[in-house]
């Protein structure tokens, strides 16, 4: 009997589950935005324009939902400063304090992006963007740690001793991956009309990929996971089954696939089942263990 | 510098009593289950339960009987925290609330504390709930503020059966070793020390004495620290970032030249 079955839960439930979405969608949009600016063809910039558009706000309310989420929310500032000391509090191997921190310096480059995508390339917020050597350094940087704020929830998770979470190491990969695919959608629903192209079509292509990477990674983290798998011999697992994998992953794909001049907003609909699936993944995982 | 102390629970003196569980609440000033309704377990005569925030101590009682009731046993089991010298609420714990004491036990700091509850998920024993008066992650604090006053903890000193015995841990597990040879010797042969050996997170400051399989008390077999998971999760997570990368770069990079 795994071990990870004698613990209590933490009772994280929907402000997280909502964090880790809107977390994923914040931190992915803002990579393939950084991404797009760098290696995508000058008209796909409308396109990553509105992914750096996405994802400031939506770090904000992860900052939101997180604080919400503390049984003192006054103290939320304890994750960064000690109090008492006034000294910064740190520790590198607790993802959440490095998360805590992490989360402050994407919002620190999102914000940077944010304004030079509302502004626009006429002003001198423009400079913020790549193509130019600060642009440049504010993209990497800021794809990095928004990468990081995609998946760290997934080893935070693991770095517990609770049951599914702990059992396995793979759950930032798929959270991470997830984030990816479920960003990938969101860009594409919202290019969809304002920015239709070549980039909408790179990015579906770009879908269709990671979600075939999700599903073998779905597979590896079942396996992974040994005899607690049979915790999801249970409506969790049917809904991981129907909700993430056929609605949110094979249907999408086919979806994605069969788009042509007969299926014009096939992709929109894949887009739309991605991200319910994206949502969905998360449930399963965070509510399975919470009452495991 | 003082010693490292702790507790030695030896489960086959134990009463079931619940003084320990009395003394405890009445030192720390741990207020009543639903403001002192009267609610009942309906399956037991534990009406604690669990430990949890307003729970430092409970005595556990493990009820086996056949079918038929005909044959039974009663096994007691004061629970408290684990006082680990590896301590994965520690690790985990993102504001520094969580500290170890100079006799190498630990403690939360509920004015520290903000309720991110990672600690209860990081605990391998289930040991830490929020209290919902302070709204703070707490346990056992193995009375640091008595010990720094030269008493004991108010368990110990008031169990009425030595079941708790509180000492330093040098002391201690000699006494527990002897003590289980005296039962091996009277033919309990499933007497075993849980938590001494040093393999199991360093060894846990509060061992016990037990007659069963840990399981069978509702310990886990094999707890370990939540950080095992730290490395290899991070470089799966860092290998899927360079795959990304490289997806979306062979995305937007390779399309027809008309592809705009």
């Amino acid at each position: 009997m795994s071990s990870t079955l004698f613990t209590r839960a933490p009772e994280w439930r929907w402000l997280i589950i909502l964090y880790f979405f809107i977390g994923g969608l914040a931190g992915g949009c803002y990579f393939l935005a950084a991404m797009m600016d760098m290696f995508g063809r000058p008209s796909d910039r409308r396109l990553a324009r509105l992914g750096y558009l996405v994802a400031f706000p939506a770090v904000i309310m992860c900052g939101a939902l997180l604080t919400l989420d503390l049984t003192r929310p006054e103290r939320f500032w304890h994750m960064l400063v000690q109090s008492g000391t006034w000294r910064p509090m740190l520790k590198l191997y607790s993802p959440m304090s490095v998360g805590a921190w992490m989360l402050m310096v994407f919002g620190g480059f999102s914000l940077l992006s944010f304004l030079a995508a509302l502004k626009g390339d006429e002003s001198g917020f423009g400079r913020l963007r790549p193509p130019g050597l600060l642009g440049a350094v504010i993209a990497i940087l800021g794809g990095l740690s928004g990468a990081f704020l995609a998946g760290y929830t997934g080893v935070l998770l693991s770095v517990t001793n609770r049951p599914i979470w702990a059992d396995t190491t793979l759950l930032g990969l798929v959270l991470l991956v997830s984030a990816a695919s479920t960003s990938a959608a969101l860009l594409l629903i919202l290019g969809w009309e304002s920015a239709p192209g070549g980039g909408i079509r790179a990015l579906a292509r770009f879908d269709s990929w990671v979600l075939v990477l999700e599903l073998v990674v779905l597979v590896l983290l079942v396996v992974s996971l040994g005899s607690v798998a049979a915790l999801w011999l249970s409506a969790w697992g049917a809904l991981l089954v129907v909700g993430v994998v056929v609605i949110g992953i094979v249907a999408p794909l086919y979806l994605y696939w069969r788009a042509g001049p007969a299926h014009a907003d096939s992709p929109v609909m894949g887009a739309v089942l991605v991200l319910i699936g994206g949502f969905l993944l998360r449930v399963v995982i965070i509510l399975s263990s919470e009452m495991a | 510098m003082p010693e490292p102390m702790g507790f030695f629970t030896d489960t086959t003196v134990c009463i079931g009593c619940k003084a320990c569980e009395v003394a405890c609440k009445e030192w720390n000033q741990l207020p009543a289950t639903n403001g002192g309704l009267n609610t009942l377990s309906g399956d037991s005569y534990d009406n604690t339960r669990q430990l949890d925030g307003i729970h430092w101590r409970h005595v556990k009682f493990i009820e086996q009987f056949s079918p038929d009731r005909r044959q039974g046993r009663w096994l007691m089991m004061s629970d408290v925290c684990k006082h680990c010298v590896n301590a994965g609420c520690m690790e985990v714990c993102p504001t520094g609330a969580i500290f170890r004491t100079e006799f190498d036990t630990v403690v939360i700091q509920s004015d520290v504390c903000n309720g991110c509850r990672d600690c209860i998920a990081a605990c391998p024993f289930g040991v830490i709930e929020i209290n919902p008066v302070s709204g703070t992650a707490q346990k056992c604090t193995l009375c640091y503020d008595r010990l720094r006053a030269g008493l004991q903890p108010a368990c110990s000193q008031a169990c009425p059966t030595q079941s708790i015995q509180f000492g330093p841990i040098s002391q201690l597990r000699p006494r527990a070793e002897a003590r289980v040879a005296q039962l091996k010797q009277a033919g309990e042969t499933q007497a075993a020390l849980y938590g001494t050996d040093e393999k199991m997170l360093g060894g846990l400051n509060s061992f016990y004495l037990l007659m069963d399989r840990p399981e069978v008390y509702g310990l886990p077999p094999d707890p370990k620290m939540p950080t095992r998971n730290l490395k290899p999760s991070s470089l799966w997570s860092v290998l899927g970032t360079v795959a990304l990368g490289l997806m979306a770069i062979v995305s937007f990079r390779s399309r027809g030249r008309d592809d705009v």
